[in-house]
């Protein structure tokens, strides 16, 4: 716990160190009803989650997405189907509440078709970090209301998939200048996309790459390592660190495997159960964002990605026009520095800015 | 690093464009309420709560009861018995001249659940004569809480989720058990109050009524509370699960309550209780007091929501008065919706701008004073050095006034010397004749002692005035020398005076040749000296 603010007053009052009492209890005194009344207050009020899904058009996001929550929130495009290109970037966003016992969820998932799919992909990360800042944005101004609503609805993207084609090499420029600009702003899982083109070998192999790329260019992926709080966490959150990022394999269509209706993907050679983890990953995955996560995204997204953003803005509030699509151009420096850094850094951000310069002339 | 920034915007205008098309799309969508899916398969999030749960349990909870009565009416006993544990000891004295608030804050544990207490009682609350400030320092106590909470959330680098939050969750306020009505002090403190926080009435040492005088006076109290629109904290209904319960709380209220910690032993159990001649009574058993419901209410059931309404009601009802009271508001003058942050902006410009012209008018003041200053400081310097050239010049005449004196007196000392050097001469001359001698004599007889030079002085000035006439009356002729003659003088005086006064009777004649003889006698000491 942290130590004990010492409260002002306009008399004399002390509040004194608190004191650990001991724990003989001479009887019931029921503090630990809170957490039911927390429960009850929970449940009643509902939960949100945005999730954000960034690839190139036919990695299989919509069908990921749909695999996740085990509905349809989008309808997957089959290849083969004239669906046109879309020539720029675009965000489509959709909204879902689903309820699981008791338990509400609206979840908000927003594609990102376009990415990556032009000829040339100059800042075509540009429109997401400005969608991600906008979203900051309309909280910030909620909050510093006079008169300000009771709960404040918030849309601000929790979690942002980011896929990694399978190539089996490492991680593009394309990947890599997108992944370092989204991990200062929001919390970004990598997964490999379509992951039954690689075998295990070759999946593993490109595991420690992709590893080792993002570890060169100081990447911070989610789980982060320096907002591990506690022993505990960082244990747990180690281990998930070894897998990231996870080989996934999205379907959404059933299958009868050995007597039992799976999801899977039929192949002439078998087929591939998404919910085996001798196939894939897909479980890990979904424990990450489902099962145990979720609330730990919320809050890093709260405490953490929020605040920055409210820090730069605050700060520079009187020289900036306010307006959406605004991107967040002074990135909150890396919190730990490591010895590999220093090169790559700046020379990254100096080329960006050569570049901009460029292209004004 | 800003021209960088407006290259961007302008980079960018036309993506925004089109994604502004989506976003507003985006927006409609979610203005329709959001479809609601059904999931083919279990997904795992009914585990939400849990992960929430899970996450306030690390972080731990906080809680900070507010305790308003009079001293020794029980509250700290109803606190250790609340919480099952002797927190302090010492009773407070019953003469402070003013309220004091003191809080103390404990961290306790129950299985997994940490809790941070904190207890803030009010001293010497009631006992002053004059109570009109009573509860003036209770209201700064909780605002100020609010107040540490709204800086914080102000900040620009805050840490909300690590910041002990001190704002006061709950207030029991303690009645004293009189049986009649409230006391007008207990009034206005709930009135003053019941804005700011939670507030519940508690009966305190209600082990002093009977039943039927209790029922009585709970009726007494809700029905003054309510009709002097005192709003206390009404347990939510809303709830279905605990909406029952609570309703049936509702109805019981004020609590009256009896606290111990000392235990006794009731039929083979030891249970917390009070001791009297004519009984026991137990704090845990429901008929005897409400103290069971009391815990219940206030810790199993309805903590969470405690702490709820303090934050969402009356923090914010401050916190709206106080940027409101600032000068911040949410619709600018056309209904044009202000932000914060303009607001702020042009505030600071003015307090800048103010702050500027008062400057400059303190320079201007400032310099025109030194021109006053300066002003009198020479009109002081032109008439002091008047005054120097009028002294000057008044010395100047002095200084001559007295040379001349002194060229007087130097001339007159000088005349005197000449005066004196002829007398001389003339004294050694007029020692030729003994009328001189005998005037001498006479004069010698007239002032004894020292003055024989002056003597000289008068002989001249005896012959100017009666010198002659003595010369006249006595022409003896001398014919000693000068120092024989002037024992001879001596007799020659004694002569001289019996010659001398003969106008004054022949008859005194014996008498004067006494005289004489007296004279002689006198004079002659005179010589020898």
């Amino acid at each position: 716990m942290d130590p004990l603010r010492h409260s002002p007053s306009p008399s004399s009052s002390r509040a004194s160190s608190p004191r650990t009492l001991s724990c003989e209890r001479l009887g019931y005194v029921g503090i630990e009803a809170v957490l039911d009344q927390l429960k009850i207050k929970a449940m009643k009020m509902g939960f949100e989650f945005n999730i954000m899904v960034v690839g190139q058009s036919g990695l299989g996001k919509s069908t990921m997405v749909n695999t996740l929550f085990k509905s349809k929130i989008w309808k997957s495009t089959m290849p083969g189907l004239r669906v046109p290109m879309p020539q720029t970037l675009q965000l489509h966003s959709v909204t879902h509440v689903i309820e699981e016992n008791g338990v509400k969820l609206k979840l908000t998932v927003t594609d990102t078709p376009g990415f990556g799919d032009q000829i040339n992909n100059d800042k075509c990360w540009d429109p997401i970090l400005g969608y991600i800042n906008e979203q900051y944005e309309r909280y910030l101004q909620e909050e510093i209301l006079i008169t300000r609503q009771r709960h404040i609805p918030d849309t601000r993207v929790h979690c942002c998939i980011y896929f990694v084609p399978p190539t089996g090499h490492c991680l593009r420029p394309l990947d890599l200048e997108f992944l370092q600009r989204l991990c200062r702003a929001v919390n970004v899982v990598p997964v490999i996309a379509r992951a039954d083109s690689l075998t295990i070998e070759e999946r593993e192999a490109f595991r420690h790459r992709i590893q080792d790329d993002l570890k060169t260019h100081s990447i911070e992926v989610y789980p982060q390592k320096s907002f591990d709080e506690d022993v505990n966490d960082k244990i747990l959150n180690s281990k998930i660190r070894e897998r990231i990022p996870f080989a996934v394999v999205g379907a959404d269509r059933e299958h009868m495997v050995n007597g039992r209706c799976v999801l899977g993907r039929k192949m002439k050679w078998g087929i591939i159960e998404v919910e085996n983890m001798a196939h894939c990953e897909f479980p890990l995955l979904r424990d990450l964002l489902i099962r145990s996560h979720l609330q730990d995204l919320k809050d890093i997204t709260h405490n953490v990605h929020y605040e920055n953003y409210r820090i730069i803005r605050l700060k520079e509030s009187h020289a900036l026009p306010q307006g959406p699509g605004w991107v967040n151009l002074a990135p909150a420096p890396p919190p730990a520095p490591t010895g590999t850094r220093a090169s790559p850094g700046p020379a990254k951000m100096c080329r960006w800015a050569e570049d901009n310069s460029d292209e004004d002339f | 690093m800003i021209t960088y920034i407006f290259l961007f915007q302008s980079h960018i205008t036309t993506k925004t464009a089109h994604t502004s098309s989506q976003v507003s799309d985006h927006e409609q969508k979610q203005k329709d309420s959001p479809r609601s899916l059904t999931m083919s398969g279990h997904v795992g999030f009914e585990s939400l709560p849990d992960q929430l749960v899970n996450r306030s349990i690390q972080q731990g909870f906080c809680f900070n009861i507010l305790c308003v009565g009079e001293t020794g009416i029980g509250k700290s006993t109803l606190i250790d018995t609340l919480f099952n544990t002797n927190f302090e000891d010492h009773e407070s004295s019953h003469f402070y001249p003013h309220v004091r608030l003191k809080a103390q804050t404990y961290e306790l544990q129950e299985s997994n659940v940490r809790l941070k207490l904190t207890i803030v009682n009010t001293v010497g609350f009631g006992d002053q004569i004059n109570k009109e400030e009573s509860y003036q320092p209770i209201v700064d106590y909780i605002d100020a809480q609010f107040e540490a909470y709204l800086q914080e959330e102000l900040k620009i680098k805050r840490s909300l989720f690590n910041y002990h939050d001190s704002r006061v969750h709950v207030c029991l306020y303690f009645i004293s058990p009189t049986g009649h009505s409230l006391k007008t002090l207990d009034l206005l403190t709930m009135k003053s109050l019941d804005s700011k926080v939670n507030i519940i009435p508690v009966i305190a040492k209600a082990d002093a009524i009977s039943k039927t005088e209790l029922q009585k006076f709970k009726i007494k109290l809700m029905s003054e509370l309510v009709s002097n629109g005192v709003q206390i904290y009404q347990f939510p209904t809303d709830d279905e699960t605990i909406a029952k319960i609570n309703a049936s709380m509702n109805g019981h209220l004020p609590f009256a309550v009896v606290g111990s910690m000392d235990e006794v032993k009731v039929g083979n159990k030891m249970v917390k209780a009070r001791q009297y001649p004519w009984g026991v009574v137990q704090v845990e058993n429901e008929n005897h007091c409400d103290f069971v419901k009391l815990r219940e209410m206030l810790i199993c059931t309805n903590m969470e929501d405690l702490r709820d309404q303090t934050h969402t009601r009356h923090y914010e009802l401050y916190r709206r008065r106080k940027l409101e009271e600032m000068g911040f508001m949410d619709v600018g003058p056309e209904n044009q919706p202000l932000s914060l942050q303009e607001t702020y902006e042009a505030k600071r410009h003015e307090f800048y701008g103010e702050r500027q012209r008062k400057e400059e008018e303190m320079k201007q003041l400032f310099v025109q004073r030194v021109k006053e200053k300066e002003a009198i400081l020479k009109e002081a310097e032109r008439e002091a050095s008047a005054k120097f050239e009028h002294l000057k010049r008044v010395h100047q005449e002095e200084k001559l006034r007295l040379e001349e004196k002194r060229r007087l007196l130097e001339e007159e000392i000088m005349a005197f010397s000449k005066k004196k050097a002829t007398s001389e001469i003339y004294q050694n001359q007029t020692f030729m004749t003994p009328g001189s001698n005998l005037r001498k004599d006479k004069d010698r007889k007239k002032e004894p002692g020292y003055r024989l030079e002056l003597l000289c002085f008068d002989v001249r000035a005896c012959e100017t005035i009666g010198g002659r006439k003595d010369a006249e009356e006595a022409p003896i002729l001398c014919k000693t020398k000068v120092p024989d003659h002037r024992r001879s003088s001596q007799a020659k005086a004694i002569k001289m005076i019996s010659n001398a006064q003969p106008l004054e009777g022949g008859s005194r004649r014996a008498g004067e040749s006494s005289q004489a003889g007296s004279l002689a006698s006198r004079a002659r000491p005179v010589l020898q000296r």
